[in-house]
């Protein structure tokens, strides 16, 4: 199960006889396991890793540090749920240290992030403070070198 | 002038034959949508946590000679490797010397040992240098074919037939490079208690040792019962660390024979470099997660390709080490170099004729799986394709 799971995170599109053959069961076999990983939530999605840049896109992409109000009961994750919900976060991680929820979010434009920040994230009853730092330069995304310049330098045939 | 210079080169040398992998090399070269299965080193580059220990080990300018031997942090690593893996006993002042890859010192032991005509036994097919490094150092080797009932594992019936007054030395190489067939601990018992019983020198080729599949953990010459004394354990970082291009290896054997290939050593090499010697000490220090984690992607590589030749219809067995899978391409009539070069010319793919390894592996290709899934895949679809429009 796990080495089917570290296949499908490096390439979700590889054809399920092929993840068989490595594997070594069947096919059948493979796909059952895969439709109940799905099922119980184990794999979430598949996406593709898009060099947008490269593409010619100027988003802009923000990572804020948040502080909150701990609220009775639920602590961090009802203020923490109110955020997520909106399409421009793209990601919320409850930290450890200085502050308590690392929000990253993109947007169209620096104004863009700017508004949502102040308009949407600021006004959120429990926020305290918010700190936006916005992001130059991508050099690697989970796990992948954004711009790899190592190619296979090997001979065609050696011993 | 028109001088013969062939007559003036060493009849030793000239009696050599090229390496038969030569020409399959320089017509792939030219070649630009190849894909190669014929790469007999790991596709991954050295971990950077190891690349990174050589940067560092030079901007402190780590760029002087080493003792002949090697470092001694190095071959105190060496050392405690053989206890933790094998439980050997082996000390790092006498019993160890780092050399320029296995291949010195595979050279070393034959120069070190043979005298002129002194026979060594080498279980074919075997990887290329064998036979060339017994010549060259003044003896004669005699090769022992391996049997495809056996998958190309040596028995000690095998080498009975090939032992004469003269033959002193078995040199053995587990998991097999071009084959990809290892030995369990049963049959490697039985060959030692051959060398035993014959007062053989056996020198172990382990390179591939840390590269084995399916669950049975290689098992090391050395620490058969009574093997530690005869045996001159060769082996080094190039496949298990993908660290091919470091030239970086080391041999284990009893004193005086260490004593001995260091004499050579010292004269013809002085020393290992030492930016690869500090990257070795990394390696072993603290490489073996990314070894492990290159050992998993091989393993599914080897299943996915052992898988496609099956299906096809190429006779082959499953191999359990290494990084190769030598099917039989003897259904389709052609010999190993005919198919091997028509497969490149038509198909663009490259890989290494079997008889390349001795001759008999004839009848045979080397597939090395050491390159990527997608890579093997197009191999596979090619290779099916030239066997559904090229039959003899």
């Amino acid at each position: 199960m796990r080495e089917l799971l570290e296949l499908l995170e490096h390439d979700a599109r590889r054809p399920a006889d092929e993840l068989a053959a490595m594997l070594h069961r069947s096919e059948y076999e493979v796909q059952q396991q895969i439709n109940q990983l799905e099922k119980d939530k184990i794999i979430l999605s598949y996406n593709t890793l898009i060099n947008w840049e490269k593409f010619g896109d100027n988003t802009v992409t923000s990572i804020i540090e948040v502080n909150l109000t701990p609220e009775r009961e639920v602590g961090f994750d009802a203020i923490a749920e109110r955020i997520y919900r909106f399409d421009e976060v793209r990601t919320v991680y409850l930290m450890s240290g200085s502050f308590d929820l690392l929000v990253i979010i993109e947007g169209k434009s620096l104004q863009d992030v700017a508004n949502f920040v102040a308009t949407r994230l600021s006004t959120i009853e429990g926020v305290t403070a918010t700190r936006s730092h916005f992001m130059l330069k991508p050099y690697k995304k989970d796990g992948v070198i954004i711009d790899n310049k190592e190619h296979d330098r090997r001979l065609v045939v050696t011993p | 002038m028109n001088r013969n210079w062939k007559e003036r080169i060493s009849p030793t040398v000239n009696a050599i034959p090229p390496s038969g992998i030569r020409r399959f090399f320089d017509i792939a070269a030219e070649m630009e949508d190849v894909v190669s299965l014929g790469v007999g080193e790991p596709d991954f580059v050295t971990p950077w946590s190891i690349r990174e220990s050589c940067v560092y080990g030079l901007e402190q300018g780590y760029t002087s000679y080493t003792a002949n031997r090697g470092l001694l942090e190095l071959r105190e690593e060496i050392v405690r490797l053989q206890q933790r893996r094998f439980g050997l006993e082996y000390n790092a002042a006498e019993n160890v010397l780092v050399t320029v890859g296995v291949s010195e010192a595979l050279d070393l032991a034959m120069r070190a040992i043979l005298c002129p005509g002194d026979e060594v036994l080498i279980p074919e097919p075997c990887y290329v240098s064998y036979g060339a490094c017994a010549a060259l150092a003044g003896g004669k080797a005699v090769p022992v074919p391996a049997r495809i009932e056996n998958e190309f594992r040596i028995t000690p019936e095998d080498l009975e037939a090939h032992l004469t007054p003269r033959t002193k030395i078995l040199l053995i190489g587990y998991p097999n490079n071009p084959t990809g067939a290892v030995m369990s601990r049963r049959e490697l018992v039985a060959i030692a208690d051959f060398a035993e019983k014959h007062d053989l020198i056996v020198i172990s080729d382990e390179i591939y040792g840390d590269l084995t599949y399916g669950g049975e953990d290689h098992v090391c010459f050395a620490a058969l019962p009574g093997m530690q004394e005869r045996t001159i354990l060769l082996n080094g970082f190039s496949k298990a660390y993908a660290m091919t291009g470091w030239r970086i290896g080391y041999a284990l054997a009893n004193p005086t024979i260490i004593a001995a290939m260091t004499k050579i050593h010292q004269y013809t090499m002085l020393c290992a470099p030492i930016t690869a010697q500090i990257a070795g000490v990394e390696a072993l220090r603290h490489g073996e997660k990314y070894m492990k984690k290159m050992v998993a992607e091989y393993d599914k590589r080897r299943r996915l390709i052992y898988d496609g030749l099956t299906k096809m219809g190429l006779e082959c067995f499953e191999p359990k080490g290494a990084f190769y899978i030598f099917p039989s391409i003897r259904s389709t009539g052609y010999t190993s170099e005919e198919f091997a070069e028509k497969l490149l010319m038509t198909e663009h793919v490259a890989l290494v004729p079997g008889n390349a390894f001795g001759a008999c592996g004839e009848g045979y290709i080397r597939c090395s799986y050491a390159t990527s899934v997608d890579k093997i895949s197009e191999a596979l679809a090619r290779i099916e394709h030239f066997l559904q429009n090229h039959p003899k």
